[in-house]
């Protein structure tokens, strides 16, 4: 174990105390800037034309009476830009605006750059595109199906294969079908996740700038120019490398700055058309350009929440344990690939913590449909096979008349272990964040005893800290932080990572802080520009407070032996004895001997010269599965969490009411509590909201255009708003992992998983009744309730009977003689 | 196919502007505008307090809520001309020259701005609420904050600050009372 994890609270001045973030006040003063915020001089208007169809053929674009409107200074089309981008290397099958093709209504095909936002859209209108339609595909099971009667929604690779299809996994560890077959009890069941979106309330918005010439010049040799784009994005460093692919600059001559961003959740994890377009109409007109999303393209941009399909087969033992797991996924991709190899992986992938699995098998598939292309939200890929597979434990802690809090804890993996798909589990507080929830909640007197029609329910789960392998394969740092210290007593940060809200600006000054001992209000953090901050690789996988943690550890304490050293030599003492704390250098044996930290700055300058460093932190390579697949997955360190939600099932009209929900998370140790918390809250409320109200659905033809969103407003996609949210209590179980900055790890998406499964279980303990359809709005509630009532089984389940494992009488377990 | 537009058709088709009066923050601004601007365009376009953002356009998320004679409003909503001779303050008036209001301050403590963007608009419906309820208790936060969404935060550290600020807020006219007794006597 590290130093650092060994360290208890006492031996931090600032780490684990809750603190102010360096931008709160910004935020709450209006201060803050947002990309949409900018206004640079002469900066044009652009907006982009989308596709009413949802699959056609592209047969001709007329962009003259466009080009011709007064105002107008650049219209672009697909041809403008043919190279194809993705977000992951190998599955590029994207343009910035369609070439042949549109495949989804909404995909963009041609975009304008005009004096005003009035302008542009009237150019819009003046845009001729003739289309011949095509069929198109928008349920899963029938592009799965295809023959290839009518185009695929991508040419296949190869002939006779079928061009729908983006990712098959299978994987199997283990006598999956002989421990199924062995097992005393199995329960099998389909589930459907509902597809669902991020909606940060910014929407997003990009502006991008030319400067032309200058010396600059291309990797052709010809003199090219610089451009520069501001964009609301969480992975400005494969935005970078993808402006400069498809436009065909040279990476060096491409800046990306990263103002505030107003919340991403995933939804602003990959390029996106409009970056693209300003960045082209701004080489084009020579002018700065804007776009910003209007809220009903953020909908069409999407990339949240695949639909998953899922059948679940699940095996245990009169004892209480696991034997077998077995899960077949079919997951709706839309129209394009965006992270979909990812998620196909952690759709089987991350399921084999917190319990120890025997044997597990997934056969996962991901499918284009016409559709906006999904993607990764918060939980990627994990959320809902965590939904089915909690549910089955809850069905499996009934059949084996267990109490589900005691059935997770008899099936505990433990920590320092392996999975059997064989991810390294380092820390695991899992167990800490059952007895929390257990505890908090009031579980004993509740559960199985409340009321009919008033419930509660338990659910576990893992998650990653950031993935061991980048998207693009290279051996380089995942994170990377500059400091230095000057003469008046500051240190000035350099981070690469993005700020969308998670407090990542703030970790970084709070490290320095704590390591070099200045006060909070010392700390500069420089941030958000790829012209002078080291790679970060983004807002992503929960990595960021886990990998820039530790390289900003790195970097801080290169410096802090340089300012002990110059201390030690000034008092002629050793090194080790210096302290720098609270805005001083003291004497650890006497601490009334101290200097202001300023004054041990300036000693150090004067020792070595301007004092600058750099930290690094890079992923362990060595710990991942030796099977294809085997690296997607492994992570640093894992998150655990548990969750109790309370409520009240009106059978009557099928109105759920989350009366509150405990989360409890194991984040490794808490850098700033309030933070911590609020990643939890916010979690928990985003989970609960997927439960109960938010559906990404689309139009058939009986009821509008089909493939059509259904809803593209915040009025229509429901959120839940301050009346709709539960009582959330996030209760932080700190396990201390050993190789997470001071011991922390993930706390951002973690918390999340639960949400669902464990309403679900609620309402299954209020009123007898199952839910394996999301979300739990009240007609499907009312539909099951119904059903339920017709076979008499709308009631209070029976209490468990079996004593706990590890009391007096409950054991060993006797195998009953079924 | 349509004619290239002149100039004529041009400025005959676009929209015409025109100069209002508003008063924000305390200070009056005249500024030119199209007809159809809201007051939040004006706000953010014209005057340049950015501070009041837009997360729908249509009145849905609250983002872009101010305080329009001493009411919360949906600056998305209201149409310039309707601002007119009405006071209106946006989260960059909330401040005094003695430091931030005791809002922004414990929601700046409480971590009740994650990303931020819905801040300035719960900010403006939260001053209104603790302008006309002292003592506000949960729910009654609950009821003032319904139009405001926001995503990151499930609202939980936002009733926290606004608690908080209710508490400093009161202790704050009970200490300028205190002076003021003092002073008379």
């Amino acid at each position: 174990m590290s130093d650092d994890a060994r360290k208890s609270q006492s031996d931090f001045t600032l780490i684990g105390s809750s603190m102010r973030k360096i931008e709160g006040l910004d935020k709450s003063t209006g201060r803050a800037v947002y990309t949409d915020d900018i206004t640079l001089p002469g900066m044009l208007h652009g907006k982009i034309l989308r596709s009413p169809h949802a699959h056609a053929r592209i047969v001709s674009i007329d962009t003259a009476a466009a080009q011709a409107l007064l105002g107008v200074h650049g219209v672009i089309t697909g041809q403008d830009m043919p190279t194809t981008y993705g977000i992951i290397p190998w599955t590029p099958d994207e343009h910035p605006l369609c070439v042949d093709r549109v495949r989804y209504i909404g995909d963009g095909v041609a975009a304008v750059a005009a004096v005003d936002e009035d302008t542009a859209l009237r150019a819009l209108d003046l845009i001729q595109v003739v289309y011949e339609v095509l069929p198109a595909f928008f349920d899963p099971h029938d592009a799965l199906a295809a023959d290839g009667a009518s185009p695929y929604v991508h040419d296949a690779k190869k002939e006779g294969w079928n061009g729908n299809i983006t990712k098959k996994v299978h994987l199997e560890f283990g006598e999956v079908d002989e421990l199924m077959v062995a097992s005393d009890v199995v329960v099998e069941d389909d589930y459907f996740f509902e597809g669902t979106t991020h909606t940060p309330i910014e929407p997003h918005c990009a502006i991008g700038s030319w400067q032309r010439g200058g010396g600059v010049r291309g990797s052709d040799g010809e003199e090219s120019g610089k451009l520069t784009v501001w964009s609301s994005t969480q992975v400005p460093h494969y935005l970078h490398r993808e402006l400069a692919r498809v436009l065909e600059l040279d990476q060096a001559h491409v800046r990306v700055l990263q103002p505030l961003v107003g919340g991403a959740f995933g939804g602003k994890s990959e390029p996106f058309d409009l970056e693209f377009c300003v960045g082209k109409l701004a080489m084009v007109t020579g002018r700065p350009v804007k776009i910003l999303y209007t809220r009903e393209e953020v909908f069409y941009a999407h990339r949240g929440r695949h639909p998953f399909h899922m059948h679940y087969r699940t095996g245990a033992n009169q004892d209480g344990k696991l034997t077998s797991v077995d899960g077949k996924i079919l997951l709706d991709g839309g129209a394009y690939a965006s992270f979909g190899l990812v998620t196909t992986y952690y759709s089987g992938q991350l399921l084999c913590a917190p319990y120890a699995m025997p044997a597990y098998r997934f056969d996962s598939t991901r499918v284009y449909t016409n559709k906006p292309a999904c993607g990764p939200k918060r939980g990627h890929g994990s959320v809902q096979p965590r939904f089915a597979f909690e549910v089955q434990m809850d069905r499996l802690a009934e059949k084996l008349d267990l109490d589900p809090i005691d059935f997770r804890r008899r099936n505990f993996i433990g920590s320092d272990t392996r999975t059997i798909n064989e991810l390294r589990i380092t820390s695991n507080g899992f167990l800490e964040c059952l007895e929390a929830v257990e505890s908090a909640s009031g579980w004993s007197e509740k559960f199985r005893k409340l009321s009919f029609g008033r419930g509660l329910g338990v659910a576990g789960s893992t998650y990653i800290s950031g993935t061991n392998y980048p998207i693009y394969p290279n051996d380089m740092p995942q994170s990377a932080v500059q400091m230095q210290i000057d003469r008046s007593g500051r240190v000035a940060v350099f981070s690469g990572a993005s700020e969308i809200g998670q407090g990542c600006d703030s970790v970084v000054a709070y490290i320095a802080a704590e390591e070099l001992g200045v006060p909070l209000d010392y700390i500069r953090v420089m941030r958000g520009d790829t012209d002078f901050t080291p790679v970060d690789l983004g807002a992503y996988s929960s990595r960021v407070t886990f990998m820039l943690g530790n390289a900003a550890i790195d970097a801080a304490r290169k410096l802090r032996i340089l300012v002990q050293g110059a201390v030690a030599a000034e008092w002629n003492v050793k090194p080790g004895q210096v302290l720098l704390a609270g805005g001083y250098a003291m004497f650890a044996p006497d601490t009334a001997r101290r200097m202001p930290i300023k004054e041990a700055f300036n000693l150090a300058e004067a020792m070595h010269g301007a004092l600058g460093s750099t930290g690094s932190y890079n992923t362990p390579k060595d710990v991942h599965g030796e099977y294809r697949g085997g690296t997607i997955g492994a992570s640093p360190a894992y998150s655990f969490t548990a969750h109790v939600a309370e409520v009240d099932v009106d059978t009557d009209t099928g109105i759920v009411e989350v009366k509150k929900i405990w989360v409890a998370h194991d984040c490794g140790r808490a850098l700033n509590p309030v933070l911590v918390e609020g990643q939890m809250e916010g979690s928990a409320y985003m989970g609960f909201g997927e439960a109960l109200m938010e559906e990404q659905i689309y139009k058939d033809a009986d009821h509008g255009r089909a493939g059509l969103h259904n809803a593209p407003s915040l009025l229509d996609y429901r959120i839940p708003t301050s009346l709709d949210t539960p009582e959330l209590e996030a209760l932080i179980v700190e396990s201390i992992d050993p190789e997470g900055p001071y011991g922390a790890k993930e706390a951002g998406e973690g918390p999340l998983h639960p949400s669902i499964p464990a309403i679900a279980n609620a309402i299954y303990d209020a009123v007898g009744v199952r839910m394996t359809r999301l979300p739990f709005s009240a007609p499907n509630v009312w539909r099951n309730v119904e059903a339920a009532r017709a076979e008499g089984t709308l009631k209070k389940p029976a209490v468990p009977t079996r004593a706990p494992a590890g009391a007096p009488d409950g054991s060993p377990v006797q195998r009953s003689a079924d | 196919m349509q004619q290239p537009e002149t100039a004529a058709t041009f400025f005959a088709m676009s929209s015409t502007s025109q100069i209002v009066r508003l008063t924000v923050n305390g200070d009056v601004h005249e500024v030119g505008v199209p007809t159809h601007f809201t007051l939040l365009e004006a706000l953010r376009y014209a005057i340049g307090l950015t501070g009041s953002k837009q997360g729908c356009d249509k009145g849905d998320c609250g983002a872009c809520t101010v305080v329009v004679d001493g009411q919360p409003t949906l600056a998305c909503l209201t149409p310039v001309w309707e601002a007119e001779g009405k006071a209106v303050t946006t989260v960059e008036g909330l401040a005094g020259p003695e430091g931030p209001h005791p809002l922004q301050d414990a929601f700046d403590v409480n971590g009740a701005a994650q990303c931020g963007f819905c801040t300035p608009g719960i900010l403006c419906s939260a001053v209104v609420l603790l302008e006309q309820n002292a003592t506000p208790t949960r729910a009654e936060i609950q009821d003032a904050l319904a139009g405001n969404l926001c995503r990151c935060t499930g609202y939980a550290k936002i009733y926290d600050a606004i608690e908080a600020a209710a508490v400093q807020c009161r202790a704050d006219v009970a200490n300028r009372e205190g002076l003021s007794e003092r002073r008379r006597t």
